[in-house]
């Protein structure tokens, strides 16, 4: 990133105005430190009132330094009804519909990836205008053909409906992913005699194994903070994911205990945050999803 | 995405007992069905039937009384100042928090970072894609205590003698806006910073070497050439933020009154507080139909970039 600004200098400028515009670029450098830093400070209070608010005693919107740290609103929070079941609720769902996610959309992609067909360019156009359509419309009558079907109330229904929801984009990303292996080295399976299975699991998905880590996270994230889906398709309250307690925890009580809502809120956050991280480090910074979502 | 996908080669083609082309070309397709059957059953279906519901008058309660009514839902939503509340709310929505928001905060931050030192860049790219990981739901509490007429925000305010007041009361929609600003940014950010780091660093030097100062350079060489990619990233923003609803829900619910009432949540209200599913369905209609346009330029815009 910095190579465009450094190299000026070693070319053959002359030696009087590289000075000045060298001194001037420092400056900047030193403005636009300050721009981001202050930015930074913006973005990070909202964050930081729920990190302080998760150890003090206070429970108030006021952000300010609590006179003694206090683990109690996490003890407060960590039992079945309040964090346990609604994580694990949160995990089945997401565990299950990443799962079937990721396989359908491998073995989606390979076929698109790699034979060319008269239906593959509609079926593409397709997937890619899915991937636009907002879920969100598509909610209310899935809710009266839930009903119809007798699948409301029902976690494998909803675990379907999520993978389902988010296939298009894997398939998409998948597919992208799978165009970057080379051809050759799947043609010296063939000629050993490998069916279309064997190639696609000992050549094609080893060498795509980052791809396959990227779409799997990115699909989990996704899924893990989804709130719209649960809260239509599933009532009983034993069934309830994280991300639909946290909003009835915030929303039954007129009092609401904001120091536990925090900390539960943290421990709801912690997964995603990791997984984060995990595929940051996996694309060397996560600025290389930038890339892909771009296409 | 310039998938050239490989035509299968003339030995794979002859090769010894092989099936005829039509039963070849289906077992090929084969691996798809897992992945079409579910897009069929739990997109396509509610899709189609939500084109179905749209024109019958279909309620929560019992659905033995529903009846084919025609446009009437459509008819009705559009003399419904409810709905045209929404309509111009989601607008002010979209165009505010995605397209003015997002869009150019992304722009510019990625821009600055570009001339930031080492842990600057990675304190930015923390705090910014650190809200942006966080689940929707938390952010919507997170921001509902910030805007909160005690929160962080009245009390910054207050620190620096600037007058405070009941953000999520007096200006609702402006909370949500920011709240999304705050949330969202970081896809525009790493979007247009991937797009930054791809261009070509002789354009630059080559346009220093002519003379041209810092902005020169930003506006006449760098914007132009990312210029695919901010039509794309605008799309995007706008499609995502079009289907907000854990966001503005947590923080306020459409309220006070209907003064954040986007038209997701208003569908929600209409579908299952006021138990009107088919009034509710015309109004996902809408949002779908809306979607959809976009959708299509967006294919529009990589289908250009493709060629």
């Amino acid at each position: 990133m910095t190579a465009a600004l450094t190299t000026p200098p070693v070319t053959k400028v002359p030696a009087a105005p590289a000075a000045p515009r060298k001194r001037r670029l420092r400056l900047g450098t030193s403005t636009v430190n300050l721009v981001l830093v202050a930015v930074s400070v913006v973005y990070v209070l909202p964050l930081l009132w729920m990190a302080l608010a998760s150890v003090s005693d206070l429970n108030t919107f006021k952000l300010k330094l609590p006179d003694s740290l206090t683990l109690d609103n996490f003890d407060a929070v960590l039992n079945v009804d309040t964090t346990f079941r609604p994580m694990l609720n949160s995990l089945l769902l997401c565990g299950f519909g990443t799962a079937i996610t990721v396989v359908a959309s491998i073995l989606c992609a390979y076929p698109l990836s790699r034979y060319r067909s008269r239906v593959r360019r509609p079926f593409l156009y397709t997937i890619l205008f899915s991937t636009g359509l907002p879920i969100t419309a598509v909610m209310i009558p899935v809710y009266s053909m839930f009903v119809q079907v007798d699948l409301i109330d029902s976690m494998p229904g909803t675990t379907l409906f999520l993978a389902a929801s988010s296939l298009p984009f894997g398939i998409w990303l998948m597919k992208n992913f799978m165009d970057g292996v080379p051809v050759v080295l799947e043609e010296a399976a063939r000629i050993d005699g490998a069916n279309t299975m064997q190639v696609l699991w000992r050549v094609v998905l080893p060498l795509m194994r980052p791809g396959v880590v990227v779409v799997t996270i990115f699909t989990f994230i996704g899924m893990w903070g989804n709130f719209f889906v649960p809260f239509i398709l599933l009532l009983s309250p034993e069934k309830l994911p994280a991300s639909v307690s946290v909003f009835t925890f915030l929303s039954a009580h007129d009092q609401t205990q904001y120091g536990q809502l925090s900390a539960f809120s943290i421990i709801y956050s912690l997964p995603v945050v990791m997984l984060y991280l995990l595929l940051a480090r996996k694309l060397g910074g996560g600025f290389a999803l930038g890339g892909a979502l771009k296409g | 995405m310039t998938a050239v996908s490989p035509v299968p080669s003339r030995e794979q083609r002859t090769r010894g007992t092989a099936p005829s082309p039509v039963i070849r070309s289906l077992l090929r397709g084969l691996p798809t069905v897992p992945a079409v059957v579910l897009l069929a059953v739990f997109l396509a279906g509610p899709i189609a039937y939500c084109v179905y519901y749209a024109f019958t008058d279909m309620q929560l309660t019992g659905a033995s009384g529903t009846s084919f009514v025609g446009v009437d839902n459509f008819t009705r939503a559009f003399q419904d100042a409810d709905f045209l509340n929404a309509v111009k709310l989601t607008l002010v929505f979209v165009v505010g928090s995605a397209v003015v928001g997002q869009n150019t905060l992304g722009l510019a931050l990625a821009i600055l970072m570009q001339k930031a030192s080492k842990p600057v860049r990675s304190l930015i790219s923390g705090v910014v894609i650190a809200a942006w990981v966080l689940p929707e739901v938390v952010a919507g509490y997170l921001m509902y205590a910030f805007f909160f007429d005690q929160g962080s925000l009245n009390s910054l305010l207050d620190a620096v003698g600037l007058p405070t007041q009941n953000w999520l009361y007096t200006m609702p929609i402006l909370a949500v806006c920011l709240a999304n600003v705050w949330r969202g940014t970081a896809f525009s950010l790493m979007v247009f910073s991937a797009a930054i780091n791809d261009v070509p660093a002789e354009l630059t030097e080559a346009a220093e070497m002519d003379g041209a100062n810092a902005w020169q350079r930003l506006w006449r060489v760098t914007l132009p050439v990312i210029r695919p990619t901010i039509l794309t990233n605008l799309m995007l923003i706008t499609l995502q933020t079009l289907s907000v609803f854990g966001l503005i829900y947590t923080m306020t619910r459409g309220g006070p009154g209907n003064k954040s009432e986007t038209l997701p949540i208003f569908m929600y209200q209409q579908a299952f507080q006021n138990s009107l599913i088919g009034y509710g369905t015309a109004i996902a209609l809408v949002l779908l139909v809306v979607g959809a346009l976009f959708s299509v330029v967006y294919i529009r815009l990589l289908k250009l970039e493709d060629d």
